[in-house]
């Protein structure tokens, strides 16, 4: 037997599909978390109200300034072990299982797998968040104040120029940097193992590396392998939209 | 036409405004009157602009009180949006949005702002839009219009809101020679009508044409105030003649 049919033999052990198919949903759901939060977070920024200015500032520089690992290990043990907070309810475990497992439950501890995972998504989507909202706010930039002059002459109360005028148009000039947010998001989506997700890819990773250290060389490619597939189609994406979706003035 | 009798559409009444250590605007009285077409002229940074701007609050005073259609303007929040929709503004860099149609710049403060069904709104901008010439470009983005045509669509955009009182701030500086009269012509038809207009512009012709007041603002004042035929034959004061034979001489 060659190396690599052996090596073959020893990954069909692990769950590599599915440990990229977690990181994947995690990145889905904890992006589309980041992009609400950072949206709001942008339009509190830009907001004529002096105190919601202060707070979106507090929360976008403390999420910023704190590192991932920090924040992601306190998903689970300030969130979840000191403050009680617990999703492993029927609707959590029905969700976790559905996206994760297409629906075949796997016996054991679902109700705390489906927790850890919904934390782990909170904890990226708040920790993206921020970068999220910079990433906008460097969009919002790029529209002439006019814009937002001509809104509000108009008669465009503040919620309406921002979400008609100011925003679409510092989405489109901020395709760039938050495609380069959600590219980092992919890859730190690997934290989520230190907020208890086992099934994920630094996770089977390890586990395999362990196992199988004759492979080591094997196993890093596979996975560095896998996330160049994953996110060169992403900044190939951002490109092309952010080139098509500019805003001709 | 406009006269002392015609109802007040705007009042100003000691307005004082500052940018940081900077006076520019002194004591500021003006009312304008139903249907009066008042052209403000004046050196540049004599604060014609800030002047026009405070009309509608896009720039809030120190002291003093603005009144528009008998309402002092209030503070920023829904009742404002609702008060500066009844006073169109027209910039001197247009600012039609520019990720939408002509047509989508026209009908967005009619559909937003006053809840008007879409096929009314756009029933009523292609109507405005022919009025100004441009109908067939109803469908392009803004920076695919020249600018005289991008002026004349965000003069549609002001008219659909059926303005009281409409704010123009160097409407046709920013135009290439060949586009202005474009522009003017279209002015000069509102103002036939009967439109309450705030100009500010140096364009005397315009002035001549179609102004009844022109006032003349240096270092946040307004120094003269006389009827266009009077102020350019004799203005009273050496600022004023200064300015005049200075913008003669082009
Ligand atoms: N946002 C601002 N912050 C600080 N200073 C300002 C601001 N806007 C205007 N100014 C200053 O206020 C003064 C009056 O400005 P304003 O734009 O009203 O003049 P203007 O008469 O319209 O001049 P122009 O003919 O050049 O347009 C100028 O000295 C200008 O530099
Ligand atoms: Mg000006």
């Amino acid at each position: 037997m060659t190396l690599l049919t052996r090596y073959l033999e020893f990954m069909a052990n692990y769950p590599v599909f599915r440990a990229f198919w977690v990181n994947i949903t995690l990145t889905v759901f904890s992006g589309a978390l980041a992009l609400i939060l950072g949206t709001i977070a942008v339009t509190m920024r830009i907001s004529p109200i002096p105190s919601l200015r202060a707070v979106s500032t507090f929360y976008v520089n403390v999420l910023r300034d704190i590192p991932l690992t920090v924040v992601m290990v306190a998903m689970t043990t300030v969130v979840y072990f000191s403050l009680d907070v617990d999703f492993s309810g029927q609707l959590a475990t029905d969700f976790y299982v559905g996206v994760v497992y297409f629906g075949q439950a796997p016996e054991t501890s679902v109700g705390m797998m489906a927790n850890f995972y919904l934390l782990a998504i909170i904890g990226l989507g708040l920790y993206h968040s921020s970068f999220i909202a910079e990433a906008i706010r460097s969009g919002v930039n790029t529209v002439p104040l006019g814009q937002a002059e001509a809104a509000r002459a108009v008669g465009l109360t503040f919620l309406q120029s921002a979400r008609i005028v100011i925003l679409p148009q510092a989405f489109r000039g901020a395709i760039a940097p938050i495609g380069n947010t959600i590219i980092a998001l992919i890859k730190n989506t690997t934290v989520a193992s230190v907020t208890g997700v086992a099934v994920e890819t630094s996770a089977t990773m390890s586990g395999m590396i362990e196992m199988g250290p004759q492979f080591i060389i094997l196993i890093f490619l596979t996975f560095a392998l896998g996330y160049v597939i994953i996110v060169i189609p992403v900044g190939v994406l951002t490109t092309t939209l952010s080139r098509r979706l500019a805003v001709k003035r | 036409m406009a006269s002392e009798e015609s109802p007040v559409v705007a009042e100003l009444r000691h307005v004082d405004k500052h940018f940081g250590q900077l006076h520019v605007l002194k004591d500021i009285n003006l009312t304008i009157h139903k249907g009066e077409v008042v052209v403000v002229i004046g050196p540049s940074g004599s604060g014609k602009s800030t002047l026009c701007r405070t009309i509608n609050r896009l720039e809030p005073i120190d002291s003093g009180e603005i009144y528009v259609g008998g309402k002092l303007l209030p503070q920023e929040g829904k009742a404002l949006a609702k008060l500066r929709a009844e006073v169109g503004m027209v910039f001197q860099s247009f600012n039609l949005f520019a990720h939408k149609t002509i047509l989508d710049n026209v009908t967005l403060g009619p559909r937003k702002a006053r809840k008007q069904d879409k096929a009314a709104a756009e029933k009523e901008a292609l109507e405005l839009l022919d009025r100004v010439g441009i109908a067939n470009q109803a469908s392009k983005l803004p920076a695919q219009l020249s600018g005289g045509q991008q002026q004349r669509a965000a003069i549609a955009r002001a008219l659909a809101m059926h303005p009281q009182l409409m704010l123009f701030d160097e409407p046709t500086s920013a135009l290439d020679p060949e586009m202005i009269n474009e522009v003017l012509e279209v002015m000069v038809s509102l103002a036939a009508e009967g439109m309450t207009m705030v100009v500010v512009t140096h364009e005397m012709g315009f002035a001549r044409r179609a102004a009844h007041r022109v006032l003349f603002m240096a270092d946040g004042q307004i120094l003269e105030e006389a009827p266009p035929e009077d102020f350019f034959t004799h203005p009273q004061t050496d600022r004023a003649k200064d300015f005049l034979a200075k913008i003669l001489q082009h």
